[in-house]
C-alpha cells in the first residue's frame, strides 16, 4: 500500500516554544486516521503544516506524494480541508458555495452541476439548494462543509474537529460520511475530542506536549495500556502532562 | 483564469447582498458632499471687530462703515482705549482691532495719506491672513475714493508696534481677477477634493475590511488551502471594489454637478482615467493594511490613522505651498494630492492629458509600488 501521508521528524517552533516536536506519522491510502491530543498538544499546528498554511521549522512531510515545503501547490490541488471554524460563505446559497469551490478546483460546469446535485441529494438538502448557508442549522452546515471539501475528489482530506458542537445523531451521520469517503479511496486525517469517535478510526495517534505518545489501531492501544476504552488510554497519557503543566 | 471568474462572481454576489453596504455607498457621498462642501471653506465672514476711533471724524467713521458694510466684519465693541481693546482680544471677544489715530482726516485732506493700525488674533494664522487682506483691500479702496492713500500696518497677535508713517505717494489700484474659477466659488474648488477624500476612505477601508472579515470568519484560511494563486485572489478582491469605487466617483460627480453646478471644463474621460489609476493606490493600501492586521477593529484603526496623515498632507484643507520644505516633499509624493490637483485642473481649468501627465505618472508609480508591497506581504502560508 502506498502512503498518503509520510511525516518524518516534523518540528515547529514558535520562538523558544516547541509546538510540534519531531513527530513522525505514516498514513496509508484509504485509511481513516485519528489524530488525537488534548487542547494545546499541537494538533492544529501539525495539520497546518501538512496543508501548507504554516512553514515547518524542521523535518519533512509528504502529502499525496508531494513535499509540503517545496511543492505546496501540488499538495493543495490534491487535498481537502475542513477547519474547526465553519468555513463556507454564510451569505451565499448552498448552490453558490458548491459552484465557487468547484470552480476554484477547476471542475467543469458539467462536473459542478452533476456532483453538486449528487452532494445535495446525498445530504437530503434538495429543498435548500437556494437557501443561504447562514440559515441552515449547524449540523447541516458541517455535513455540507465536509461534502464541499470532497467535491474535487481529493486524495487526502483533513478534518480538524469536524463534529464540534453537533448532536449525537448528526455525529453518527457524519462518521457514515467519513466511512463512505474512505471506501471511495480518500484518505481521512481527522482530529477529535470525542473518544467514542476515536474508536471508529482505523488507526490513531495520541499527541502529548508536541510529541506523539502512542500510535496504533484502537485495539492495539487498548492492549498496550491495558485499558478497556480509548478514553482510558487518552486520560492515562494526557494526565501526567497536565499535572506537570500545573493544571 | 477559471478560478478568477468564480471568485469574482462570489465577490459581486456578496456585495450586492449586503444591503447596508450598498445604502452606505450611495448615502455617504450624498451627505458628505452636501455637508462638507458647504462647511469646508477658507472664507472668513463676520469677523468681530473692535473699533478704536481716536479721530472721531466723518472720514474715520466712513472707514469703519466701509469695513462693516462689506459683510466681512461685525462691529462688536468700540472704545478710545487701546487697553480695553487688548483685553477684549485676550478674552477672545474680538478677532481684529482697528485703531484710527488722531489726525486721520487731516492727514488725508492735507497730505493725501494716513495711517490705520490693524491688530489681529493670529492664533488661526490663515483666518487672520484672510481678514487682514480683506481689511487692507477695503480701507485702501476707501482711501482711494477719498483721493488719498492709506498704510495699515499689520500687527499680529495683539502685540503693539508704532504706526509706521505712510510711504506711498501715488495711489496704486491693484485689481485681481481669478482665472478658471472666476467667481472664486469655494464649492467648485472643494467638491473635487472632498470627492477624492471620500473615494480614498471608501476604497481603502472597504478593501481592508473585506479581506479581514474573511480572515475573521476563517474563509480566508479555507481559500489559502485551495490552489487559488495569490494574484488571482487579489485580483478577485480588488476588481469588484474598484468598480464599486468608480461608481461612487460617478455618483459624486453627478451630485457636484446637480447640487453645486461644478463645471466639467475638461474631459470627463480623463477624470475617470485619473480616478481609475488613483483607486489602484487606495485599494492597494487597503490590501496592505489587511495583511498586517488580524481583526476588523484593527483594520479600522490603522486605516484611519493612515488616512489622517494622508489627508492632511494632500493640500485639501491646508495649501501645500504653506507647508515647511520637508512636508512639501512628503506632500509631493502623496498620490492623493496629485489626484485632487488633477481633478481640479481638469474640471475647473479644462486641463488636458499633457497638463496632468505628471500627476498620472506619480499616481501610477505609487500604485505599482503599493500593490507590489501588498502582494509580497500577502502569504498563503505563514512563516
Amino acid at each position: 500500500m502506498t502512503l498518503a501521508i509520510d511525516v518524518q521528524r516534523l518540528t515547529r517552533r514558535f520562538g523558544a516554544f516547541v509546538a510540534v516536536d519531531a513527530i513522525s506519522v505514516q498514513v496509508k491510502t484509504g485509511e481513516v486516521f485519528g489524530f488525537l491530543g488534548a487542547n494545546g498538544a499541537g494538533k492544529t499546528t501539525a495539520i497546518k503544516m501538512l496543508i501548507g498554511l504554516l512553514e515547518p521549522t524542521e523535518g519533512s512531510a509528504q502529502v499525496a506524494g508531494y513535499d509540503v515545503r517545496t511543492q505546496s501547490e501540488e499538495v493543495r490541488r490534491r487535498i481537502g480541508y475542513m477547519s474547526q471554524r465553519f468555513s463556507l460563505y454564510d451569505d451565499l446559497t448552498v448552490r453558490e458555495n458548491i459552484q465557487l469551490y468547484g470552480g476554484i478546483y477547476g471542475l467543469t460546469d458539467d462536473e459542478i452541476s452533476t456532483r453538486g446535485a449528487e452532494l445535495v441529494g446525498g445530504l437530503h438538502l434538495d429543498g435548500a439548494h437556494d437557501a443561504l448557508v447562514g440559515t441552515l442549522p449547524l449540523g447541516w452546515k458541517q455535513k455540507l462543509a465536509f461534502s464541499v471539501a470532497l467535491l474535487h475528489r481529493p486524495l487526502v482530506v483533513f478534518l480538524d474537529e469536524p463534529t464540534g458542537g453537533v448532536d449525537p445523531v448528526t455525529r453518527r451521520q457524519f462518521w457514515e460520511m467519513i466511512y463512505a469517503a474512505a471506501a471511495r479511496g480518500t484518505t481521512v486525517f481527522v482530529t477529535t475530542h470525542y473518544m467514542d469517535e476515536a474508536e471508529y478510526c482505523d488507526r490513531l495517534s495520541i499527541m502529548v506536549d508536541g510529541r506523539i505518545a502512542a500510535m496504533g489501531t484502537p485495539a492495539e492501544l487498548k492492549a498496550e495500556f491495558g485499558a478497556p476504552t480509548i478514553d482510558e488510554v487518552f486520560v492515562r497519557l494526557a494526565r501526567p502532562a497536565a499535572m506537570a503543566g500545573g493544571v | 483564469m477559471r478560478a478568477l471568474r468564480f471568485l469574482l462572481r462570489k465577490e459581486y454576489l456578496q456585495i450586492f447582498r449586503d444591503k447596508t453596504l450598498l445604502r452606505m455607498l450611495f448615502l455617504i457621498p450624498v451627505v458628505q458632499l452636501l455637508v462638507l462642501s458647504n462647511a469646508a471653506t477658507f472664507e472668513v465672514r463676520q469677523s468681530r471687530l473692535f473699533v478704536v476711533d481716536r479721530d472721531r471724524s466723518t472720514m474715520s467713521r466712513g472707514a469703519i462703515d466701509r469695513l462693516v458694510a462689506s459683510g466681512r466684519f461685525e462691529r462688536t465693541a468700540a472704545s478710545v482705549s487701546i487697553a480695553a481693546a487688548d483685553a477684549a482680544m485676550r478674552e477672545r471677544r474680538v478677532e481684529m482691532i482697528v485703531v484710527i489715530p488722531e489726525g486721520f482726516e487731516r492727514g488725508i485732506v492735507r497730505d493725501h495719506r494716513a495711517t490705520v493700525q490693524l491688530l489681529l488674533n493670529a492664533e488661526d494664522g490663515s483666518a487672520a491672513g484672510v481678514s487682514q487682506a480683506y481689511a487692507r483691500q477695503i480701507l485702501s479702496r476707501y482711501a482711494a475714493d477719498l483721493g488719498g492713500s492709506l498704510t495699515p500696518p499689520i500687527v499680529p497677535g495683539g502685540a503693539h508696534a508704532e504706526a509706521a508713517p505712510g510711504r506711498a505717494r501715488g495711489v496704486l489700484d491693484v485689481r485681481t481677477r481669478g482665472l478658471f474659477n472666476a467667481e472664486l466659488n469655494y464649492k467648485h474648488y472643494m467638491v473635487p477634493g472632498i470627492l477624492i477624500q471620500l473615494l480614498t476612505i471608501i476604497g481603502t477601508l472597504l478593501t481592508a475590511m473585506n479581506i479581514v472579515r474573511e480572515k475573521e470568519a476563517g474563509t480566508l484560511e479555507q481559500l489559502n488551502v485551495t490552489p487559488v494563486s495569490r494574484p488571482v485572489f487579489i485580483a478577485a478582491k480588488l476588481i469588484p471594489l474598484w468598480t464599486l469605487a468608480m461608481l461612487v466617483l460617478a455618483i459624486g460627480l453627478f451630485i457636484g454637478w446637480i447640487a453645486f453646478g461644478v463645471p466639467m471644463r475638461g474631459s470627463l474621460l480623463l477624470v475617470f482615467f485619473g480616478g481609475a489609476i488613483y483607486l489602484v493606490v487606495a485599494l492597494g493600501i487597503g490590501l496592505w493594511i489587511s495583511t498586517v492586521v488580524e481583526t476588523q477593529q484593527q483594520a479600522m484603526f490603522v486605516t484611519f490613522a493612515l488616512l489622517m496623515i494622508y489627508l492632511l498632507m494632500s493640500g485639501l484643507f491646508t495649501p501645500v505651498n504653506s507647508m515647511p520644505p520637508w512636508a512639501q516633499v512628503v506632500a509631493d509624493a502623496n498620490p492623493m494630492r496629485h489626484e485632487i490637483e488633477l481633478m481640479r485642473a481638469v474640471m475647473l481649468k479644462g486641463a488636458g492629458l499633457a497638463d496632468v501627465a505628471r500627476h498620472l505618472v506619480v499616481m501610477a508609480v505609487s500604485g505599482v509600488l503599493v500593490l507590489t508591497i501588498a502582494v509580497r506581504q500577502y502569504h498563503k502560508r505563514s512563516a
